[in-house]
C-alpha cells in the first residue's frame, strides 16, 4: 500500500518534471526549427549543437532586474503570470500519458500513468484551460499601459471566441466515445480495423480533428492566431511591462498549454498510447505517445514559422462565423450518423 | 476526518472570500474574490459527490460570466466607489447605517442557522442514502434531464438566445448599425 | 459524514451577505457581483438536499439556476454599460431623475 501511495506521488512528480522540461525544451525545438526551415543553425554555440540553449535563456532571465511600472495594480501585476502558469500546469492534471502499468512486476496492482482519472476529466481540461484568460486578461490591465490592455483585450475576446469551436469538437467526439474520461476514450481506441488502420477517432472524425487542432491553436495565442503578442504590431501585447521571472513564466504558460493541447488532441483523435504494439507489450507505451505529442508540436511551430497572422477582426470572424458552425454542423452530423448506425 | 477539515476550509473559504466581495472598494478586486469563492463552492460541490456541476461550475461561472464582469470593469475603467460625499449629503447614508447593515445581515444568518437547527432530521449526514451511488453519474444526469426537464432545457435555450440578442441591443452605441 | 445542516448553514451565511451586499453597496458592478453570489448560494442549497434525498433532481436545477445567472448577468452588465454611457457614474444614487 505504501510502496504504491510511493509510486504515484512519483508519478505526479515526474508529470511535473516534464512539463517544466517540455516548456524549455519547446524553447529551443522552436528556435531550432525556426532556423533549419528559415535556412539556417538556430543556437549553435551554447553546448553541443546548441542544446544547452534553454539553459542560458532561463538564466539570463532569473538574472534580470524586476521591473514593475509605477502606475502598475500591485498586486494583480504579480498575481498574472502565476494564474496564467498555474492554470497551464494544472490543466494536465487529468490527462493520461500512459497504460496502466505495473513497473515490471514491481506492484501486485496496475497503476495509472497520469496524475488523475476521474470521470469528467476532459470537462476539467477545459475548465481550467479557461482559467487561463485570467493570467492574460489580467496581465493586460494591470500593466497600466495602453499597448498592454489592447493585447490583453484583445487575447481574452479571442480566447473566449474559440473555446466554443473547441468544445464543440469535443462534443463530437465524446459522442463517439461515451465517456468524458480521457482514459476511457483512449480505451476505446485500442484495436484495429481490417487488422492495419488503428481505431483512431480521426478516421471517423477528421472535420472535427481539424476544428480541434485550429481552435487549440487560438486557444494557446499561436500563429497564425498570435495577435495578442504580435511583435510587429503590439510591441510584445500583454508581455510589454514584464521583466525577469514574472516575464519568463508567460511564454512557460503559453508552451504548457500547448503541451497540454497536443497531449489531450493525441489522447482524443490519435489513440492516445496505442498503435505500437511492440511497446505496449514492454509497457514502454508513452514513448508512442511521446511521439504523437511530438508530432502535433512539431505541426505548431511549423505553422508558425510558415504562415502569415491574421487580421484581429478577420480571426474573429473566421472564429465565429465559419469554425463554430463547421463544428456545430460537424456535431449534429455525427449524433445522426450514431443515431443511424446503433438503431 | 479529513472529510470535515476540507468542508471547513472550503466553506470558510467560500464564506470570507464573498465577505470581501462585497467589502472591496475596487470592483476589480471584488471579481478576483468572487472567483475565489466560486472556486471554493466547486471545492463543495466535488464534495457533495457532483463533479459534473462543480466542472460546469468552474466552466460557466468562473470562465465565462466572470470574464464578462472583467471586461466590463476594465472597460468602463468603473471609478472606486465614493463613500464620504453621499454619506455627507443623505440622512440614511451616514457611516453608522452600514454598520447598522451588517448587523441586520448578522442577525439574519443567526435568524436562519436557527430555523435550520429546529427543523428535525436535517441532522441527518449527507451521503447515508442508497441510490447515492446514481447520482454522480453524467449518464443519469443527461437520461433525466432530457426527458423529465425537457421543456424547461427548450425553454431555457430560448431564454439565452432572447439574453443574447438582448444583451446586444442594449450595449449599442447609438448610431452603430 | 458531513451533516446536511452545515452545507445549509454555509448557503444560509452566503445568501446573507450576498443580501448584505446588494443593500450595502453603491456600485452597480458589486450590487450585480452579491445577486451572484445570492444565485449560488441556493445552487449549493439544491446540490445539497439532491445529495441528501439521493436524486439527481437538485444538480439539474443547477443548471438552469446557472443559465439563468449567465443570462441575468450578460443582460444586467449590457444595462451597466448602456447606464454608465449616459450619466458617466456607477453610482446607483446618480440614477434618480424618475423621482419626485
Amino acid at each position: 500500500m505504501d510502496l504504491r501511495f510511493g509510486v504515484q506521488l512519483a508519478i505526479i512528480g515526474l508529470t511535473f518534471f516534464m512539463l517544466i522540461n517540455a516548456s524549455a525544451l519547446l524553447v529551443l525545438a522552436e528556435r531550432k526549427i525556426m532556423g533549419f526551415m528559415q535556412q539556417r543553425y538556430g543556437p549553435y554555440l551554447v553546448g553541443p549543437h546548441g542544446l544547452l540553449q534553454p539553459l542560458a535563456d532561463i538564466l539570463k532571465l532569473l538574472m534580470k532586474e524586476e521591473l514593475r511600472p509605477k502606475g502598475a495594480d500591485k498586486w494583480l501585476f504579480t498575481l498574472a503570470p502565476i494564474l496564467s502558469v498555474t492554470a497551464a500546469f494544472a490543466a494536465f492534471a487529468t490527462v493520461p500519458w500512459g497504460a496502466e502499468t505495473t513497473f515490471f512486476g514491481l506492484l501486485e496492482t496496475p497503476v495509472k500513468l497520469g496524475v488523475a482519472d476521474v470521470n469528467v476529466g476532459l470537462l476539467v481540461v477545459f475548465a481550467i484551460t479557461s482559467m487561463g484568460v485570467y493570467g492574460i486578461v489580467l496581465a493586460g490591465w494591470a500593466s497600466n499601459s495602453k499597448y498592454s490592455l489592447m493585447g490583453g483585450l484583445r487575447a481574452s475576446a479571442q480566447m473566449i471566441s474559440y473555446e466554443l469551436a473547441y468544445a464543440t469538437s469535443l462534443a463530437a467526439v465524446i459522442l463517439l466515445a461515451g465517456s468524458l474520461s480521457l482514459r476511457e476514450v483512449v480505451d476505446t481506441q485500442a484495436g484495429t480495423w481490417f487488422g492495419f488502420i488503428p481505431r483512431w477517432w480521426i478516421f471517423l472524425q477528421p472535420v472535427g480533428f481539424l476544428v480541434y487542432v485550429i481552435a487549440g491553436v487560438a486557444e494557446t495565442n499561436r500563429a497564425p492566431f498570435d495577435f495578442p503578442e504580435a511583435e510587429q504590431e503590439l510591441v510584445a501585447g500583454y508581455n510589454t511591462e514584464y521583466s525577469s521571472v514574472r516575464f519568463a513564466l508567460f511564454p512557460q504558460a503559453e508552451y504548457i498549454n500547448m503541451a497540454t493541447m497536443s497531449a489531450v488532441a493525441t489522447d482524443l483523435y490519435l489513440g492516445g498510447w496505442h498503435g505500437i504494439p511492440l511497446l505496449d507489450a514492454y509497457g514502454l507505451s508513452w514513448v508512442t505517445f511521446l511521439l504523437k505529442v511530438g508530432a502535433i508540436l512539431f505541426t505548431y511551430i511549423w505553422m508558425r514559422w510558415t504562415l502569415p497572422r491574421y487580421r484581429y477582426d478577420q480571426l474573429m470572424a473566421f472564429g465565429w462565423k465559419f469554425l463554430f458552425p463547421l463544428s456545430v454542423v460537424n456535431l449534429i452530423v455525427t449524433a445522426a450518423l450514431v443515431l443511424y448506425f446503433n438503431a | 476526518m479529513p472529510e470535515i477539515v476540507t468542508f471547513y476550509l472550503l466553506a470558510g473559504g467560500a464564506v470570507v472570500a464573498s465577505g470581501l466581495v462585497i467589502g472591496q472598494r475596487n470592483p476589480m478586486y471584488s471579481v478576483m474574490f468572487l472567483i475565489v469563492a466560486f472556486a471554493a463552492l466547486a471545492g463543495l460541490y466535488i464534495q457533495l459527490e457532483a463533479p459534473f456541476v462543480a466542472v460546469a461550475q468552474i466552466i460557466i461561472y468562473a470562465g465565462a460570466i466572470m470574464v464578462l464582469f472583467l471586461f466590463v470593469v476594465m472597460l468602463l475603467n468603473a471609478p472606486q466607489e465614493d463613500g464620504a460625499e453621499w454619506d455627507r449629503t443623505h440622512p440614511l447614508r451616514r457611516p453608522g447605517m452600514g454598520r447598522f447593515g451588517a448587523v441586520l445581515a448578522g442577525v439574519l444568518i443567526l435568524e436562519l442557522a436557527y430555523a435550520l437547527m429546529a427543523v428535525n432530521g436535517l441532522n441527518a449526514p449527507v451521503g447515508g442514502q442508497t441510490g447515492a451511488a446514481t447520482v454522480s453519474s453524467v449518464r443519469e444526469l443527461g437520461k433525466v434531464l432530457f426527458s423529465r426537464h425537457a421543456f424547461a432545457f427548450e425553454a431555457t435555450s430560448v431564454l439565452i438566445l432572447v439574453a443574447m440578442v438582448g444583451a446586444v441591443v442594449l450595449a449599442r452605441r447609438e448610431g452603430d448599425t | 459524514m458531513i451533516p446536511l445542516s452545515n452545507y445549509l448553514i454555509v448557503s444560509a451565511v452566503l445568501f446573507a451577505i450576498g443580501t448584505a451586499g446588494v443593500f450595502l453597496r453603491r456600485n452597480l458592478i458589486t450590487i450585480l457581483l452579491s445577486v451572484e453570489i445570492m444565485l449560488n448560494a441556493v445552487n449549493l442549497t439544491f446540490v445539497a438536499f439532491g445529495r441528501y434525498r439521493g436524486d439527481v433532481d437538485g444538480q439539474i436545477i443547477t443548471f438552469f439556476v446557472m443559465t439563468v445567472a449567465a443570462a441575468e448577468a450578460a443582460v444586467g452588465l449590457a444595462l451597466i454599460i448602456a447606464l454608465f454611457r449616459h450619466r458617466e457614474s456607477l453610482n446607483p444614487d446618480a440614477f434618480t431623475s424618475l423621482k419626485w
